[in-house]
């Protein structure tokens, strides 16, 4: 335990699932929840908050159990560990955030079943010691929340005019008031989600070319 | 002609490899061939040579469009007086030139969005620049109501050029007919700019006196509101250069002649459609159907034809080079089922009037896959008749 907490290798652990390694747009996991959750941007912070949460203890258990983890049944145990923070977070969203959690609906109770967290347990926690899975599990939330707040915010302007539940676009603006704008309702629909999320990888690759597959 | 050679000509060494502006070198080539055939030959490989390029098939398809442009001109026109009870006080140029001024802002828009976008991707990535979208600008404005704002068929124009094609490489890479993405765009996005009965005659937005349903959205509800010969010439509310069957067959034979458009796909459309016209009437006196949609079931099934979009995207859309089927049996599938699916949704669903859009957009998506069978049917039956000395192969 040599190693300070926040060298430069445990600092590249949040930054990297940021951008080279992001759990959506070059991973490709937990686009459900992405496309399903964003089309207005609080109930995709909500959700962004809740993963995160989800995701960083859930590997500072896993991690903390891995060397006792018979390894025929770790998916079980994952599961177990995973859907016992979920039960958690679905309580304490329905407590104090009660709307939200309605919006949400069986989303924060399919966050058991999102891939990123499955993924990073087996990928990471079950190799690596607690603090380096924690800080692992607060980047990939982190990266994964970026990309939701990102599409939801591009959604909710577009499809609703408004950022966060304020209008943002004038009233007098809408054709039924006399004006020219409508909004846009494609934008509300999944496939719209997917698009966006399909024109954040486009931007993404065009900007770091080492990402482009063959 | 010397005039304008000399232009390209004085201005070749600027654009030149490692000249000040030679970034710009695909435009100086793009307009260059629009006048000038090309000298260039290809170098490698094996090549059909012929004098026509892609520029000039694509003019020639816009050239099949001008009597159905003509003719939405002149019924965008027609209707606007007609609503207003001016028509026989308004003389017969009086009515196109008020249709020009209406369709003409749509036209440049549409070009100038979609002709942007290409220039700029055709610099970025350094190839020359593409003319599949020479049709593309012209299709879009025919398949809008009339109504549609300026600004929505600019983003719908640039969500076609770059979510429906250069996203997948540009033109002859793209898997739906690119006016069709920008309409289906339209169409979700904006519902109320792009159906009812506010959008299809010109100044209808602007008083609420005037409303007027297209004859498909009337039929829905169980009305009967146009004469067959009316909307066999296009004297019906509809989008711009959809409503007159006629002066889309006039463009249909010059497509045929021409050799440009599948004579395989029109008629396979369009008997696709009449056989579902026919099942359709013969479910038509059935009791467990609505009384609006017993009218609708009741139609004669040639009227299927010439009403709404179907001749339009029978012999302009689905037979789109790219996106449809490129095997003989597999023209003939993918036009029989585009005929069948697009009458059976305008009939069975009345949320979606215009059926022949979502039915090529579908036909478009399942074209590679009916092409690759087609190719696996001729492979297996060649296979059996080929025999290597003496045993089957």
């Amino acid at each position: 335990m040599s190693e300070p907490l926040f060298s430069k290798k445990n600092l590249k652990l949040l930054s990297d699932p940021l951008n080279s390694s992001n759990p959506i747009t070059v991973q490709v996991l937990g686009i459900c929840s992405a496309l399903a959750v964003t089309a207005q941007l609080k109930p995709a912070v909500v959700m962004s908050i809740s993963v995160t949460i989800v995701l960083a203890f859930a590997n500072v258990i896993i991690s903390l159990l891995r060397n006792t983890i018979p390894n025929r049944i770790r998916i079980i145990v994952q599961l177990v560990v995973i859907a016992s923070l979920v039960i958690l977070v679905d309580q304490i969203l329905k407590a104090y955030v009660y709307d939200v959690s309605k919006q949400l609906s069986v989303f924060v109770g399919l966050i058991i079943t999102n891939c990123i967290i499955m993924g990073r347990l087996e990928a990471f926690a079950l190799g690596n010691r607690p603090w380096q899975s924690f800080l692992d599990g607060i980047g990939n939330g982190a990266g994964y929340a970026v990309i939701l707040i990102i599409v939801g915010f591009f959604r909710e302007l577009l499809g609703s005019g408004s950022v966060f539940g304020f209008q943002v676009i004038p009233d007098s603006w809408y054709i039924t008031n006399g004006g020219f704008y409508a909004n846009n309702g494609m934008m509300i629909l999944p496939p719209m989600a997917l698009i966006t999320v399909g024109i954040i990888i486009w931007v993404q690759r065009s900007r770091n070319r080492k990402l482009i597959e063959n | 002609m010397n005039f304008i050679k000399n232009i390209f000509e004085n201005t070749k060494p600027y654009v030149q490899k490692g000249a000040k502006y030679h970034w710009l070198h695909s435009v100086h080539d793009g307009f260059f061939t629009l006048f000038f055939v090309q000298k260039n030959t290809s170098k490698s490989g094996t090549h059909i040579h012929d004098y026509i390029d892609l520029k000039r098939t694509m003019g020639m398809v816009v050239l099949a469009l001008v009597p159905a442009i003509l003719m939405g001109m002149y019924n965008t026109g027609y209707q606007h007086f007609k609503a207003i009870g001016e028509l026989a006080s308004t003389g017969f140029f009086e009515i196109f030139l008020f249709g020009l001024l209406k369709v003409l802002p749509i036209i440049i828009v549409s070009y100038g969005v979609g002709l942007g976008i290409e220039f700029v991707f055709a610099q970025i990535r350094g190839h020359e620049i593409q003319e599949g979208f020479l049709v593309s600008g012209m299709l879009i404005p025919l398949v809008m109501p009339v109504e549609t704002p300026l600004w929505m068929i600019a983003v719908a124009t640039a969500f076609a050029v770059v979510i429906g094609k250069e996203v997948f490489g540009g033109t002859g890479m793209n898997i739906w007919n690119p006016a069709l993405v920008a309409r289906a765009f339209l169409f979700f996005a904006y519902p109320a700019q792009m159906s009812g009965i506010k959008v299809w005659v010109a100044g209808s937005q602007a008083t609420d006196a005037i409303t007027c349903a297209t004859p498909l959205g009337d039929a829905a509800s169980g009305v009967i509101s146009y004469t067959a010969s009316d909307a066999f010439f296009g004297l019906v509310p509809g989008s711009i250069g959809e409503t007159s069957t006629l002066a889309i067959l006039i463009g249909a034979v010059l497509l045929i002649v021409t050799g440009i458009g599948s004579w395989r796909i029109m008629l396979s459309t369009i008997a696709g459609g009449a056989v579902m016209g026919l099942i359709l009437n013969a479910f038509a006196g059935s009791a467990s159907l609505s009384e609006a949609n017993q009218v609708f079931f009741a139609i004669p099934f040639w009227h299927h034809l010439i009403l709404g979009g179907f001749m339009f995207g029978a012999i302009f859309m689905a037979t789109d080079p790219v996106s449809g089927s490129q095997t003989v049996s597999g023209k003939w599938i993918y036009g029989f089922l585009i005929g069948i699916l697009a009458v059976l949704i305008r009939v069975v669903n009345p949320a979606y009037p215009e059926g022949m859009m979502l039915a090529i957009l579908l036909m478009n998506t399942f074209a590679p896959l009916i092409d690759h069978y087609v190719v696996q049917g001729h492979i297996k039956k060649r296979l059996k008749r080929a025999t290597v000395s003496g045993r089957t192969a």
